[in-house]
């Protein structure tokens, strides 16, 4: 039988704090968050447009609209680009115009506050704006 | 009891009345306060203009030298960027020259009036689209009255449907076209890197009921637009009078931009 030699680790210092080290960095994210929360953005919708309105409705109801913007305006999109269909009619009877410049932002006019604050707390990064136009950069 | 003969003619004499007259101002008035509770966005938009087969014609004989108002109206009314170099070129519609655009036709004792004459080229709006069939994503597609869209929001920039267009009506947006936007126009989006865009025919306009920006534009009135399934529309009335020629006709691919030369 031959003898079993040790294994010998080689630079071990070197290897053993590096590991150490990798160990600190990869896990910082979850042990400098911890406990710590972030608020969620508070929404501010005192734009002009939205003061005149006399019953502050969206498209459609508020809580939807929260959750379900998104497959609101891929529907919207697609009607007015492949279907040529260019209102919307809500839940409610009624009838809007279909465009994110024009119909969206006519309101939401502060996209800063409104759009971008929870699309960065979210972590959303949605491609409209490459292409589509917002007003208040325009003017 | 059954009414008498001249009963019965007094009463179709009122009906027939009431049938000739305009409908009462306080019903149509009501039906307007429908609209306006609905809160439809009336800021323009009179009807929309459908066709079952739009198209173009061009009267090349009217256009003078040197204008350039069809492109300019059609590059700010779509935010069509300008990047002052021809590789990077982006256009919806242009001038060319006939031998460039009718190959077959040119001939060396053609006349120095029509050699050096600018023709408008723009997306032929095919019968059969070789960009259609060629796109991966149906980015472009083929509407029901005729016009050849473009889903921006579908493009890859792949330029499958530059090389099948054989007008070079298609162009590709090789950078950020932003900054290169002289002045931009809310009411239509831009484009951004990495897209293939061309002309629309104005279907954004056509849905406002208004004529396509090129067609307005030009005050030599060398470019007519109407349906071509209307016998008594603008491109059928010109259309009828005599000899017009299309591009390339022998590909098949069944352009709906027509000269006159």
């Amino acid at each position: 039988m031959k003898e079993r030699q040790s294994m010998k680790l080689y630079n071990r210092g070197m290897i053993i704090a590096g590991i150490v080290v990798f160990l600190i960095v990869a896990t910082f994210p979850f042990w400098s968050g911890r406990g710590k929360v972030v608020p969620p953005p508070d929404l501010k919708l005192d734009t002009p447009a939205i003061q005149r309105l006399k019953e502050k409705l969206c498209v459609e109801p508020a809580p939807y609209m929260r959750a379900n913007h998104m497959k609101l305006l891929a529907v919207w999109r697609d009607d007015v680009v492949r279907e040529g269909k260019r209102t919307y009619t809500a839940a409610d009877g009624r009838v809007h115009n279909i465009s994110l410049t024009g119909t969206c932002l006519e309101c939401h006019s502060n996209k800063k506050q409104f759009c971008d604050r929870c699309h960065d707390y979210s972590g959303a990064k949605p491609a409209c704006w490459s292409c589509h136009i917002i007003p208040e950069e325009v003017r | 009891m059954a009414p008498t003969r001249r009963e019965f003619l007094k009463i179709a004499g009122v009906s027939a009345i009431g049938l000739v007259l305009p409908p009462l101002p306080g019903l149509s008035a009501a039906k307007g306060d429908l609209k306006a509770q609905a809160g439809l966005n009336e800021k323009a938009h009179g009807a929309p203009l459908t066709a079952g087969r739009w198209a173009m014609v061009v009267d090349a004989r009217k256009c003078r030298p040197g204008c350039t108002d069809c492109i300019t109206a059609c590059h700010l009314e779509h935010n069509v960027p300008d990047f002052g170099n021809p590789k990077d070129d982006v256009h919806w519609i242009g001038l060319e020259k006939i031998k460039h655009i009718f190959p077959a036709e040119a001939h060396p004792r053609l006349p120095e009036s029509i050699t050096k004459l600018p023709v408008p080229v723009l997306c032929n709006h095919c019968e059969n689209p070789p960009c259609v069939r060629v796109c991966p994503t149906q980015a472009t597609f083929k509407r029901a009255d005729g016009i050849v869209m473009m889903d921006y929001h579908r493009c890859i920039g792949c330029r499958f449907c530059m090389a099948a267009c054989p007008y070079g009506s298609r162009s590709m947006n090789y950078r950020d076209p932003r900054p290169f936007i002289r002045k931009i126009n809310p009411a239509f989006p831009i484009r951004t890197k990495g897209v293939v865009e061309k002309c629309n025919f104005c279907e954004e306009r056509l849905a406002q009921g208004i004529l396509p920006a090129c067609v307005i534009a030009c005050k030599d009135k060398a470019l007519a637009f109407g349906d071509l399934e209307d016998p008594r529309s603008d491109v059928r009335l010109i259309l009828d009078k005599g000899l017009s020629l299309r591009r390339r006709p022998e590909l098949g691919t069944g352009p709906q931009v027509y000269y006159i030369l």
